[in-house]
């Protein structure tokens, strides 16, 4: 077996280090955006106002105002149809209401919106740039330092889910206005990082035997994607919860607070996106699920023992198989799938820190020095 | 927005045509009749087969699986199960009455995944006859105002342009080319329509996907009858043959017969362990296991050498061997009070932790006039700190040492009943050897020997051999489970990604005598790109016809402006 190059691992823990800081100076900034967008947001609104009375039919505002007005429209008609037009969504009038009250700053497809100037938030995404740089060449120095794949230890998974789920995000950003993710995203890598570097820091080293196989990289790589993923849609899905209530508030000529949530888009647009993540991270989990018993069949001889470990896989893949059929039933969808996702990824977490710690099991390759 | 559109629009459809099943599911949230038997049955099946159902009962089978993670489950180690019982004695008794420690083959789980898998055929089959009776039949008739739906566009050509009747049959052939069924028909106000549909597959995914389930189920069962699954722990030198008196321990399906067993044998030759030399921080950690075997399949095949390791498992006809575990067995030889050889070989040496401290147990019921046994540790680096205590420092054989005890009397064998061979039941036996008694523990290096007290015989420490942990599994069931667990998987990536959308597109004259076209699109079930598919056929159209350039077209202005999000820049070319 190859020497590890201790040197290069080394690099790897400082760079490791350096990229968390800048995660957390970018999850300040973040939030100082968020602290600040009512000021944003007054800003915004005042431009819209020019250029709605600058240039008439034609401008970007009027446009959006008109859009909204289509919905309406659109909105309206099918509810001739029959009452199974009620999804439990709060009806046709809900989104109307929404918008009407409350001006549209955001897009319902998340596109970026020309006119949308938040300079915090821009650096803030400038520095996560950075650090995903900073940290994407930690973790690929990991794995060259000891020829392997740099997801043998609980601090390897850790650090490479962190790296994916800022990854994934920025990936996101380059189509999508996704920045009101920014501080829930960056939050949380930080606490990844935080858990690896601090919670279960593991010097480098070769495999155990057990885990000498090409189904680590296969199996844990996409645990690991669909994992962010999953992050992800658990962020947008505590973010559709509070948008729903703000949006029953204003309906009700309540007050729209926090005023941060005028810089996200509406429930439904939230709910969409969300169910459209959750279903390629349910892709993938089915996946994983299915190389991990594949796997346990050539190192143990069965492919599903329910260990403790297979037994939370499975929890959470019926999770997730329970979500995707709650947006096929009628007064399930909106808030109860919302949480459903937010629960699923509970067990997510679970899975990995509390089950991983703490519960005997084959799947024992924590590896946590004493 | 436009998803929105889609998701009301949809159900708003499905409500007044096909969707019988949510219909259905309406009427019965309002009101229960009064019903006779026959009808509560059939009520109750609906109940069964309903999404909320089938919901309730996916969420229950998450909730009913979490207590296997949390108490220890017999078929995982009936031994720590006991061990649990013997330390929680009366909420131990609660739980295993409620079989908190067969769960997974509980009544209650049970239960709950068959009334799953119930309600699943009772929900799939339908939907399945339905939709192959949509395979056969053409897209729906079209829509009187094709503006109501979701996705709706218009353009009108200019006067070179076709006649309506070839201009629908051009649309029909770039419909067809996107990959739409598409059905041409004469409309009664003198035009024409053409109405597509695509994705059908998408329902073929879904219904695939839940039946590949119940085929991964058949095929679990499937192996819980012809399976067998068994231990056997082979010294360095020794052998086994594939009968069911070889295997230390053995579990057979409910359908297994000994004739089942394939007939093979194998020996151990040697065993080698690398473990890390150059690491600080994980000094002596394992690297890497090999067992060097020699296999003979059959009873009379040709023998020939195999190396065995982890995640490398033998295949001998449709049985799989598996290394997964080693160790160390001190070779012993007891004498008796007599002189006599009372035992004499390899004692298999449980390992205890990552330097390799080895539990010894060695009991020699053969022993005259006296029975004998001991019990100690065996330490392949033996390090003796201040306080005294041996321990291991060394998972390799640097400084092999045993340290034991030693006792004389009945060692309970002789009254058939079976014992554990890695535990010494003291009960009616002497001590004889202690650290903590005038004659102290047993301390032996290789070569040497130690004469017991009182002339009860002694015992000689002659070297060291290793032995392998092996687990022999024979599942023909799990081919199955594979199979439909990957067409799961391929049918889940159908069923979610691809789209099943229909279109209509009618032309007609309109009142300057030049050929109208519109269209409109609508999603089945969740579909976020058709607004993209109303921008790409409104170019393939342009593409395809002169069109006059929709100038103030009230028409148009909803699905112009409402696209001025993602797709303005190629919808709204007037502007
Ligand atoms: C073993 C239990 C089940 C599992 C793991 C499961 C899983 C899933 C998954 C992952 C999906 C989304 C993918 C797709 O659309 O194909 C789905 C969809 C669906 N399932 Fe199931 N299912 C189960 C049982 C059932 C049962 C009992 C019913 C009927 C009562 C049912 C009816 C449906 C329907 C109608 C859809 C399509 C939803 C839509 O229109 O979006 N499933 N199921």
């Amino acid at each position: 077996m190859q020497s590890i190059n201790l040197q290069l691992a080394s690099y790897s823990d400082l760079f490791m280090l350096i990229a968390a800081l800048v995660y957390a100076a970018a999850f300040i900034v973040f939030a100082i955006d968020m602290a600040t967008s009512s000021k944003t947001i007054r800003i915004l609104e005042a431009e819209l106002a020019a250029e709605s009375g600058a240039s008439g039919d034609a401008s970007a505002a009027a446009q959006r105002r008109e859009q909204l007005v289509g919905a309406g429209v659109v909105g309206q008609e099918p509810a001739a149809g029959s009452s199974a037009t009620v999804t439990g969504r709060g009806g046709t009038g809900e989104k109307t209401g929404a918008g009407n009250t409350d001006q549209n700053l955001v897009d319902e497809d998340m596109a970026y919106l020309g006119t949308t100037r938040r300079p915090a938030a821009n650096v803030a995404v400038a520095l996560m740039v950075i650090s995903v740089l900073l940290h994407a060449f930690a973790v690929i120095a990991r794995g060259v330092s000891a020829n392997r794949v740099p997801w043998g230890n609980m601090y390897e998974f850790c650090t490479t889910g962190a790296l994916l789920v800022a990854a994934v995000y920025l990936l996101f950003l380059i189509r999508k206005d996704l920045r009101f993710l920014g501080t829930f995203v960056s939050g949380l890598v930080v606490v990844m990082m935080c858990a690896a570097t601090m919670g279960f820091p593991t010097p480098i080293a070769h495999l155990q035997p057990a885990l000498q196989s090409p189904w680590i990289v296969i199996h844990v790589s996409v645990a690991v994607l669909a994992s962010a993923l999953f992050g992800l849609t658990c962020a947008m899905s505590v973010l559709q919860l509070l948008q729903h209530r703000r949006e029953a508030r204003l309906r009700t000529g309540g007050e729209g607070k926090p005023a941060f949530m005028r810089l996200v888009p509406s429930a439904f647009s939230l709910e969409n996106w969300s169910y459209r993540i959750n279903a390629v991270g349910f892709v993938m989990w089915t996946f994983t699920l299915i190389a991990g018993a594949i796997w346990a069949e050539a190192a143990w001889g069965r492919y599903w023992g329910w260990d403790t470990k297979e037994v939370w896989t499975f929890v959470i893949w019926v999770v997730y198989a329970g979500y995707l059929h709650a947006r096929a039933t009628r007064g399930w969808t909106g808030d109860r799938a919302a949480w459903l996702s937010i629960i699923g990824f509970a067990c997510l977490v679970f899975n990995f820190t509390i089950v991983n710690t703490y519960f005997p099991g084959l799947h024992s390759y924590a590896g946590i020095p004493e | 927005m436009s998803q929105e559109d889609n998701l009301r629009a949809t159900r708003a459809e499905e409500a007044q045509s096909g969707g019988k099943n949510r219909q259905r599911e309406d009427r019965r949230d309002v009101a229960v009749p009064a019903l006779g038997f026959k009808d509560s049955l059939r009520f109750a099946w609906r109940q069964l087969t309903s999404m909320r159902t089938a919901l309730m009962l996916l969420l229950l089978l998450a909730v009913a699986a979490v207590p296997g993670s949390l108490f220890p489950q017999r078929p995982a180690g009936p031994e720590i199960v006991n061990q649990y019982l013997e330390d929680n004695p009366v909420q131990g008794e609660w739980l295993d009455r409620f079989q908190m420690f067969d769960v997974y083959s509980s009544v209650w789980f049970s239960a709950i995944y068959i009334l799953l898998f119930v309600s699943l055929i009772g929900c799939v089959l339908p939907r399945a006859a339905k939709h192959a009776k949509d395979l056969r039949s053409a897209p729906p008739r079209t829509p009187r105002r094709l503006n109501r739906l979701p996705e709706y566009g218009k353009v009108v050509l200019e006067s070179t342009g076709p006649s309506p009747r070839d201009a629908v049959a051009e649309a029909a052939r770039i419909l067809k080319k996107r990959g739409y069924r598409t059905d041409i028909r004469e409309e009664p106000d003198g035009g024409a329509s053409v109405g597509a549909e695509r994705g059908y597959v998408r329902e073929i995914g879904n219904i695939f996907f839940h039946l590949s389930l119940i085929g991964v189920l058949a095929f679990m069962a499937v192996g819980g009858l012809l399976s067998y699954s068994g231990q056997k722990i082979i010294v360095e030198g020794e052998g086994f043959a594939n009968t069911l008196v070889a295997y230390d321990s053995f579990t057979p399906g409910s359908a297994f017969s000994e004739d089942r067993l394939e007939p093979f044998s194998m020996t151990l030759d040697g065993f080698e362990a690398v473990f890390d030399r150059e690491s600080e921080t994980h000094y002596g950690q394992p690297l890497d296991f090999t067992a060097h075997m020699t296999v003979q399949e059959g009873t009379d095949g040709e023998a020939t050498q195999q190396d065995l390791k982890v995640n490398h498992p033998f295949d001998i006809g449709g049985t799989r061997v598996y290394l997964v575990g080693n160790g160390y067995a001190p070779e012993v030889t007891v004498r008796d009070g007599n002189g006599d050889i009372a035992f004499q070989g390899p004692v298999v040496a449980q390992v205890q932790d990552q330097l390799y401290t080895s539990l010894m147990v060695i009991k020699a019921p053969d022993a005259q006039p006296e029975q004998l046994g001991f019990v100690g540790f065996f330490l392949p680096t033996a390090y003796t700190g201040e306080d005294g205590v041996a321990v291991s420092i060394d998972p390799e054989l640097y400084e092999p040492e045993l340290n034991l005890n030693s006792y004389y009397g009945d060692l309970g064998l002789d009254d058939g009943e079976p014992q554990n061979v890695y535990v010494l039941d003291t009960d009616n036996l002497t001590e004889l050897n202690n650290r903590d008694l005038e004659s102290g523990g047993i301390t032996l290096s290789p070569g040497e020997s130690y004469d017991l007290p009182e002339g009860k015989g002694s015992i000689s420490f002659d070297g060291v051999q290793r032995y392998v942990g092996l687990d022999i599994h024979h599942d023909p069931g799990k081919w199955g489970v594979g199979f439909f667990a990957v067409l799961a998987l391929v049918s889940l990536g159908v069923s979610l990604f691809v789209r099943r959308r229909r279109v209509w597109v009618r032309s007609a004259t309109g009142p300057d005598g030049s050929t109208m076209v519109e269209y409109g699109l609508l999603a089945r079930g969740e579909d976020f790109g058709l607004r993209e598919e109303n921008v790409s056929l409104r170019r393939q159209f342009e593409k395809a016809w002169p069109v006059v350039a929709p100038e103030d077209d009230p028409d148009n202005r909803q699905t112009a402006s409402s696209t001025a999000g993602t797709t303005g820049a190629t919808e709204n070319r007037p502007e």
